[in-house]
């Protein structure tokens, strides 16, 4: 397998790219001069304890807040200033902290609800089909109200709703926030299989261990700040890390 | 930490227990209240089964006009979370418009020789006017508080509420105008043994029909859905790439189209209207949404008809039998001692529970 420094050094265009950015809620500067680099068919991850600026980094991703210094970029195009709706059509699409999902639809609703900018009827049935082998107990679900599902359940769901609008790349927050330890296993596990079926994922953790586990390359974010970049591989053997992040498993 | 959660605990049912005790009160008293009148008013034989078969037909007619206002006041809700008290001015805006394109089609003859195809040209006319007094009034008074907090666009609603009634009154005149009749509706059918006045029958079908249709877009279609997302989490619907603004835009729409057939179905029965018109069928239909438990489209829609029935109904059954004078002049204390009691009863509405239960 390539490693992400050779992708990052082969000279390809990242598929996502945060250059320079700054975020502020109102005075407030919550990201410094954040730069990241994803690259086609890579796993990254942005690791960060509470409050660091993991959410706000997808959020400036997606536009429900613009970057005041700075710009986002999809394939080489800005898309920084553009509406949410618009760089979801372009292919960005996310599985958000805790979940989220319309608790008064059914899990038809929700998945249908992923695929609102498509009319390939045939695509999205397909691609429905692709959701319940990932995740055979949704199949089951279906007409259930997805308030009613287990938080294990509504972690698939959330994530077919995400895999329905057949991103580019995939964004999650957390997604182990919450999920017995069995289930953050497999969670990793279902991650994988996305990317190997040809999505790029970026994914937002606390639990730095999991996350590096299965990432080609890992950045630590800081108070706002990337403070480390670099393998997934390397980070796991970076004794800053091993102190700041890793301790539990020492 | 205990001691402070035991004192907690030994205040909260004391204090509790004189409200929960109140409210029992009242509920036996209303219950007892509402059989003894009507044993009285029933067994007095005032009025006779036929009558009794009239009221109800007419509140019936009455109450799905007010579902249909209904359903604006409860849709705005679920997808902003405050109430659009000017909603009543959207339902008169297309009365009052709807008055002058029928005045006109008297005026050239078609009223009289073509009444159906005039209706529905003057169904087209309401609905435009009330759709774009609707479209209007969130655009110019509540996008631009889209970030405000919940008062404020309420505040701004009641002034968009007062404005529309005094632009109305300046451009038209404070005079009543009269709907021309519609001399194909005169007469009654048989329905079932209930003699049905032609023209509520057709207010009945037609706003049965709008509700069918209207209840079909928001469960079946794509559209609906979206109305739907935006209602439950904005943020996530956008996150789903659906424009909110223009679905907002689609739900004022939607409910000023509703209310603008009300306007006409308003004026086949009342035959009139002035600028103050919107202000009790407003009102009325705000009540029928809180009574059918607000957010709620079903709820919306079985509130308005649980309204004009009770509102029809109840002053001859309920308050003659208990010897008020003169009880078919009071049927709005009726229909707001109905409100009062549905929310002593069931505190969210008649269909509200599913609200109840998901904020738990
Ligand atoms: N809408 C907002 N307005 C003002 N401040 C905000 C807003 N959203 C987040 N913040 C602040 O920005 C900082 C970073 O928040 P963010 O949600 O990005 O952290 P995070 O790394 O995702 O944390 P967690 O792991 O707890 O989810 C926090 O201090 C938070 O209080
Ligand atoms: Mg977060």
């Amino acid at each position: 397998m390539e490693t992400g420094a050779d992708r990052g050094g082969d000279g390809r265009r990242p598929i996502l790219e945060l250059r320079d950015v700054d975020t502020h809620y109102g005075p407030i500067q919550i990201l410094k001069d954040v730069t990241i680099e994803i690259y086609p068919g890579e796993i990254v991850c942005l690791l960060g304890g509470n409050a660091s600026g993991k959410t706000t980094t997808l959020k400036t991703i997606l536009g429900y807040v613009e970057p005041s210094h700075g710009a986002v970029f999809l394939d080489g195009e800005e898309i920084s200033g553009l509406p949410t709706q618009e760089r979801v059509r372009r292919g960005i699409s996310m599985v958000p902290e805790n979940r989220r999902l319309f608790k008064r639809m059914t899990v038809r609703e929700n998945l249908e609800m992923g695929a609102y900018l498509r009319d390939d009827r045939e695509g999205i049935e397909e691609d429905m089909e692709r959701v319940f082998e990932l995740f055979p107990r949704v199949k089951d679900r279906l007409n259930q109200r997805a308030g009613t599902l287990s938080g294990g359940e509504q972690q698939m769901v959330a994530v077919g709703r995400a895999l329905m609008a057949r991103p580019k790349v995939l964004l999650m927050d957390e997604p182990s926030m919450g999920l017995a330890p069995v289930l953050v296993a497999q969670n990793f596990e279902i991650i994988e299989q996305i990317h190997e079926q040809g999505t790029t994922v970026f994914v937002v953790e606390q639990n730095a261990n999991m996350a590096l586990s299965i990432a080609d390359r890992g950045y630590v974010l800081q108070t706002g700040q990337i403070v480390l970049a670099d393998t997934a591989s390397a980070l796991l053997e970076n004794p800053e890390m091993k102190k700041a992040y890793l301790g539990e498993l020492e | 930490m205990t001691a402070a959660s035991a004192a907690a605990t030994g205040r909260g049912p004391s204090r509790f227990g004189f409200v929960k005790g109140f409210l029992w009160a009242v509920r036996i008293l209303a219950v007892f209240g509402i059989l003894w009148g009507s044993y009285f008013s029933i067994t007095g034989g005032r009025l006779s089964f036929d009558q009794w078969k009239d009221l109800m037909v007419f509140g019936v007619a009455q109450g799905s006009v007010y579902a249909l206002i209904a359903l604006g006041y409860t849709m705005v809700y679920g997808v902003l979370g405050f109430i659009n008290f000017a909603h009543g001015e959207v339902f008169m805006s297309g009365a009052m418009i709807g008055f002058f394109a029928a005045n006109y089609l008297n005026q050239t003859g078609l009223w009289a020789s073509q009444p159906f195809l005039s209706l529905f040209i003057v169904l087209l006319v309401c609905m435009t006017a009330s759709t774009l007094v609707a479209v209007g009034v969130e655009r110019v008074a509540y996008r631009p508080l889209r970030n405000a907090p919940r008062l404020i666009p309420l505040i701004t609603s009641i002034g968009a509420s007062f404005f529309l009634q005094y632009a109305f009154r300046g451009l038209f005149g404070a005079g009543v105008k009269s709907y021309p009749a519609v001399r194909a509706l005169d007469g009654a059918w048989n329905v079932l043994g209930f003699r049905v006045i032609k023209t509520q029958g057709i207010v009945i079908l037609a706003a049965v029909g709008m509700m069918v249709l209207l209840y079909l877009l928001v469960e079946r279609t794509k559209t609906g859905r979206a109305m739907r997302a935006v209602a439950e989490d904005q943020e996530i619907a956008r996150l789903m790439g659906v424009d909110v603004d223009r679905t907002i835009v689609t739900v004022f729409a939607v409910g000023g189209a509703m209310a603008g057939v009300a306007g006409l179905l308003w004026g086949l029965v009342f035959q009139q209207v002035f600028f103050f018109t919107g202000f009790l069928p407003g009102i009325k239909a705000f009540t029928s949404a809180v009574l059918g438990g607000i957010g709620n489209i079903v709820g919306a829609m079985v509130g308005g008809l649980v309204l004009g029935a009770v509102e029809s109904i109840g002053p001859s059954l309920v308050l003659a039998g208990l010897g008020v004078p003169a009880a078919h002049q009071l049927k709005d204390v009726v229909a707001f001692l109905a409100l009062v009691l549905v929310l002593v009863f069931r505190p969210t509405g008649i269909m509200g529970e599913r609200l109840a239960e998901e904020r738990a």
